[in-house]
């Protein structure tokens, strides 16, 4: 799967729009993962998982901060995220499936607050481009 | 059989009770054939498909999202038997569509973006577990005949 020039350009506008609302897209995103994936939450047994915490809205920030730099260097995520790519790999582990997970839950988040921003066609190039990036940070784990 | 709680069934209805099938029947299957384009591969007879435009501006897919979405309406309606209410249209699309159950639970995902986007923040993180559950056992329904 091959991000196209277009696509490129729809990320980069989404992120340009969501701007300094990313943190907390992040943490949206995070907390509604957990709770329509339960299963989640098993890499998560030494957080506070409740409504409002702190080390969810810090991890979520992470998160949001790692989408970011992929869709600033959008024509280079595997360079971009190559350390994020080495951590998940050796030590993280996080199964595959999971990221397909976290992908559906922040379109959800930018669904719910930029309405207007996800046309289809963006909505298909936030997709691909969520795709990528998992692509990237599960490619060192065989 | 799955269960489900008074308050999942009371997010399933608050949400359903504001739902225009039509336009959300319709937005759910033009993103489908739009986001995983391979899923084109069912509609060979429903004309025009070649850009988003043209998806979206599809009467057939307008018309075959509506169905589509109507049938999930039968599932809401009949939460406690939904394998028996899918039984039939289980054996059609394997028998007679040679759909991968994997559609299933695209369009299922799909349907959930369109309706956070219609809903917004009122489509809530309980909102959404409980509806991400619906798409997955309306998946796993449909997909139940399959031999």
């Amino acid at each position: 799967m091959v991000l196209s020039a277009n696509d490129k350009s729809n990320v980069k506008a989404v992120f340009g729009k969501i701007g300094g609302q990313a943190d907390a897209f992040g943490a949206e995103t995070l907390e509604r993962m957990f709770a329509a994936y339960p299963q989640t939450k098993t890499y998560f047994p030494h957080f506070d998982l409740g409504k409002g915490s702190a080390q969810v809205k810090a991890h979520g920030k992470k998160v949001a901060a790692a989408l970011v730099e992929a869709a600033n260097n959008i024509d280079d995520i595997a360079g971009a995220l190559s350390k994020l790519s080495d951590l998940h790999a050796q030590k993280l582990r996080v199964d595959p499936v999971n990221f397909k997970l976290l992908g559906q839950c922040f379109l959800v988040v930018v669904a719910c607050h930029n309405p207007a921003l996800l046309t289809p066609e963006v909505h298909a190039s936030l997709d691909k481009f969520l795709c990528a990036v998992g692509t990237v940070l599960t490619a060192k784990y065989r | 059989m799955v269960h489900w709680s008074a308050e999942e069934k009371q997010l399933i209805a608050s949400v359903w009770g504001k739902v225009s099938v039509e336009e959300c029947g319709a937005e759910a299957l033009a993103r489908l054939l739009i986001v995983y384009p391979w899923t084109q591969r069912f509609f060979d007879n429903f004309g025009n498909l070649s850009s988003p435009t043209a998806i979206i501006g599809n009467p057939k897919v307008r018309a075959h999202g509506k169905k589509v979405l109507t049938s999930f309406g039968e599932a809401i309606k009949n939460l406690d038997n939904l394998k028996g209410t899918y039984s039939k249209l289980s054996e059609l699309h394997c028998d007679k569509l040679h759909v991968d159950p994997e559609n299933f639970r695209l369009l299922g995902d799909i349907l959930i973006i369109v309706l956070a986007a219609h809903f917004g923040k009122d489509f809530t993180p309980a909102c959404q577990a409980t509806w991400q559950k619906l798409v997955g056992v309306v998946a796993h329904a449909l997909a139940h005949k399959y031999h």
